[in-house]
């Protein structure tokens, strides 16, 4: 028989046997801040469930490894994903002592390199499966929904970052919808700023090197100098000063982190008007003008619509980029899950610290594959042929 | 009626088109032929002001063509834009309805006209309507492109090579549409070529271009009789001209009194191709027929041979 291994699978299966069998799966503290003890995949489960997840996990990598059919690594890849998401819930409650409130159960690094080789796993497969746009926000909607009801059920309820969260619920979807606002506020101020600037820069050629070059300026030296400069003082204050780390080292509030965002937004989204503007066929501009359109009649119904996966694009760095960068905005003052990183910081609370973390890498990565969806469903229709 | 009065464009110090000037009668068809580069195109977009001249006025039924707003103006000639140039973004039906919906027609007058112009294109309304113009053949494409010119009826049409890319076949079909629908609406045109048998085929008068400059603006006959330069002569194809002079003239217009054997000739064919069949054929002289198909005479090669000779 011709076995042939996948190459990307050898690299799935090399790590994933390693995190199962040599990194830990469970972290178990007695409180919050102390160091904690590493436990093993059969440490920290009971004996026949641990067992079960090792089997599981070895099949999947095994699958992983060999050139075996799509449908079957999909398999591999979701039971692999779904049993250490079931399975993380039950060594939090089998870890934690009856009764014990102090006690602290975390994924430990074997866990989380165990998602990411099985994400991996995952997502080579959708790749290779060649989803339609609208397949790929399903299948993200699906796995939203999956976790919203693992959190309903209660089965993650034993963890630590669920306890830091049930801390701190309140402020949580107070900070949440914080973080939202700021990302998408800013966002939507310097696209109704940056499209009409992109089309002057466009239509006027003599400001375009100057408009863009200033916008250069504010991208790279003014986000360290307003973010950066403002780190350096405030983290020092956390460290020096009693009791500022305590505060979560609230400083200047919403507004200046508002206005950085939107700053630091405004390039991408300029730049990438022009770009996508130059790149419209001249044919199709010149067809526009011979057949008696205006120039707005020419920038809306031809320029603009030719334009548009360009510019999504830039919206797309955007969105995700202010996600990230909504983070820092809580060293000034601005919220966000920002705050819960930085206390966390403080605090050398790790969980703390995922509980900001955590909810931000999935609200980008939520970000990035509809707007990638929405962008591959404008440009299709639209995929220019030059004559 | 199309009056072009000294047109000059110059960009920077290269004179592209130079003191250019040339009359187009109204219902007729003026052809540009001429080396690539030598202004031809720049001479077409100067007249719906997509280019500005340098200096010169073009009128247009007697009225400067700057005498309207250039979209207002380029509403009402239609243009044959060269390659096509249609929007990648907007479905066949769309891109021919373009001026209609400009000129704000109504839904579904504008549906009837693009339905009308996509028939006699031969491209079925309903399979090639809705898609998009990527997913055509360049012939396709270019047709789509010379409907979007004459959608709107318009009294003048520019068409900048509209049949460069079509097989010999389909352009010898959207010629004669042209020559059908130029007959019709008594459109004025002026189309630019590289192909000399279709400048002669198509032009009541052929414009020689040479390096910006018009060289020799004439009826087919006097351009292949009498080129004015070595330049005119070596474009019209020096080998070719005599069948090109045939090519002009009816089998009618050739006829003796008398009769012949075999398979005859219509009295309205060329007789060029009344040569070929002698030719071909191997006889002295065919049978030419009215319009009613009853023989009415005949045409000799050596007849034909003499009306191929350089007029004196
Ligand atoms: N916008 C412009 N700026 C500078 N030069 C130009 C411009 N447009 C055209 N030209 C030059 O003018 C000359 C004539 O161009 P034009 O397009 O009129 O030629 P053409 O006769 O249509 O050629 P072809 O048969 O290849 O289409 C060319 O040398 C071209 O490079
Ligand atoms: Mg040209």
């Amino acid at each position: 028989m011709n076995i042939r291994f996948d190459k990307l699978g050898v690299v799935i299966a090399a790590i994933s046997a390693y995190a199962a069998f040599a990194a830990p799966f469970a972290t178990f503290r007695a409180n919050r801040i102390v160091p904690g003890q590493a436990r093993s995949i059969l440490e920290a489960l009971p004996a026949t469930t641990g067992t079960l997840l090792l089997v599981t996990i070895v099949v999947a990598a095994l699958i992983a490894l060999f050139k075996t059919p799509l449908v079957l690594r999909l398999a591999a890849s979701v039971a692999a994903l779904a049993a250490l998401a079931l399975l993380i819930g039950v060594a939090g409650t089998f870890l934690t002592p009856a009764g014990n409130t102090f006690a602290r159960v975390s994924p430990a690094s074997g866990f989380w390199i165990l998602i990411f080789a099985f994400t991996l796993l995952l997502a080579d497969v959708l790749t290779r499966l060649n989803l339609s746009p609208l397949a790929r926000v399903g299948v993200l909607v699906v796995a939203a929904l999956t976790i919203g009801l693992l959190l309903i059920s209660g089965s993650w309820d034993n963890l630590s970052i669920l306890k830091e969260y049930f801390n701190r619920a309140d402020s949580f979807w107070a900070e949440g919808s914080k973080h939202v606002t700021l990302a998408l506020g800013s966002l939507a101020a310097a696209v109704i700023v940056g499209l009409p600037l992109g089309i002057l820069c466009h239509r006027v050629e003599n400001l375009r090197a100057g408009v863009l070059n200033v916008l250069n300026i504010i991208q790279t030296i003014p986000s360290i100098a307003l973010f950066g400069l403002l780190i350096a003082p405030l983290g020092w204050v956390a460290a020096h000063v009693p009791g500022a780390a305590a505060l979560g080292i609230r400083g200047i509030g919403t507004a200046p982190a508002f206005v950085a965002l939107f700053l630091y937004s405004l390039l991408p989204v300029v730049a990438n008007t022009v770009v996508g503007l130059a790149g419209v066929p001249r044919a199709a501009n010149d067809a526009a003008r011979g057949m008696g359109m205006t120039d707005r009649q020419r920038l809306f119904g031809v320029e603009f619509p030719l334009a548009f996966p360009v510019i999504l694009t830039g919206i797309r760095i955007v969105l995700v980029q202010n996600i990230g960068l909504a983070t820092i905005a809580a060293l000034i003052g601005g919220g966000g899950f920002g705050v819960f990183v930085f206390q966390g910081v403080g605090q050398t609370a790790m969980d703390l610290v995922l509980l900001g973390a955590v909810p931000t890498v999935a609200l980008a990565f939520a970000a990035a594959i509809i707007l990638d969806a929405v962008i591959e469903m404008t440009a299709t229709r639209r995929r220019v042929e030059t004559a | 009626m199309i009056e072009i009065e000294g047109i000059t464009k110059r960009y920077d110090a290269t004179t592209v088109v130079d003191d250019v000037s040339m009359v187009i009668e109204p219902r007729t068809i003026a052809v540009i032929v001429g080396t690539s580069g030598s202004g031809k195109t720049t001479l077409l977009r100067m007249i719906n002001r997509l280019v500005e001249p340098t200096s010169g006025i073009i009128k247009l039924d007697g009225a400067d063509n700057r005498s309207l707003p250039g979209y207002e103006l380029r509403r009402s000639i239609g243009y044959a834009i060269q390659g096509h140039g249609l929007f990648p973004h907007r479905t066949v039906a769309q891109n021919i309805a373009t001026v209609p919906v400009l000129l704000g027609w109504d839904k579904d007058r504008i549906k009837a006209r693009v339905d009308e112009l996509m028939t006699l294109y031969q491209l079925d309304p309903e399979a090639f309507g809705p898609r998009y113009p990527h997913e055509l053949s360049g012939g396709q494409q270019q047709r789509v492109g010379v409907a979007r010119a004459l959608a709107a009826e318009p009294n003048v049409l520019l068409m900048d090579e509209p049949f460069g890319a079509l097989d010999p076949i389909i352009r010898a079909k959207a010629q004669e549409d042209l020559l059908a629908i130029q007959k019709r609406f008594g459109t004025t045109i002026i189309l630019v070529t590289h192909d000399m048998e279709e400048a002669v085929h198509m032009g009541d008068k052929i414009a020689v271009m040479d390096a910006g400059k018009l060289v020799q603006y004439a009826k087919p006959a006097e351009i292949l009789a009498k080129p004015a330069s070595a330049f005119v002569e070596t474009l019209v194809g020096a080998s070719e001209r005599p069948f090109r002079l045939l090519s002009l003239g009816r089998v009618r217009d050739a006829m003796e009194k008398g009769s012949a054997e075999g398979e005859a000739i219509p009295g309205d064919a060329s007789q060029r191709d009344a040569l070929a069949e002698l030719l071909w054929s191997g006889r002295p002289a065919l049978p030419v027929t009215g319009a009613d198909g009853k023989p009415i005479g005949r045409v000799t090669v050596d007849g034909l041979v003499k009306r191929a000779a350089r007029p004196a």
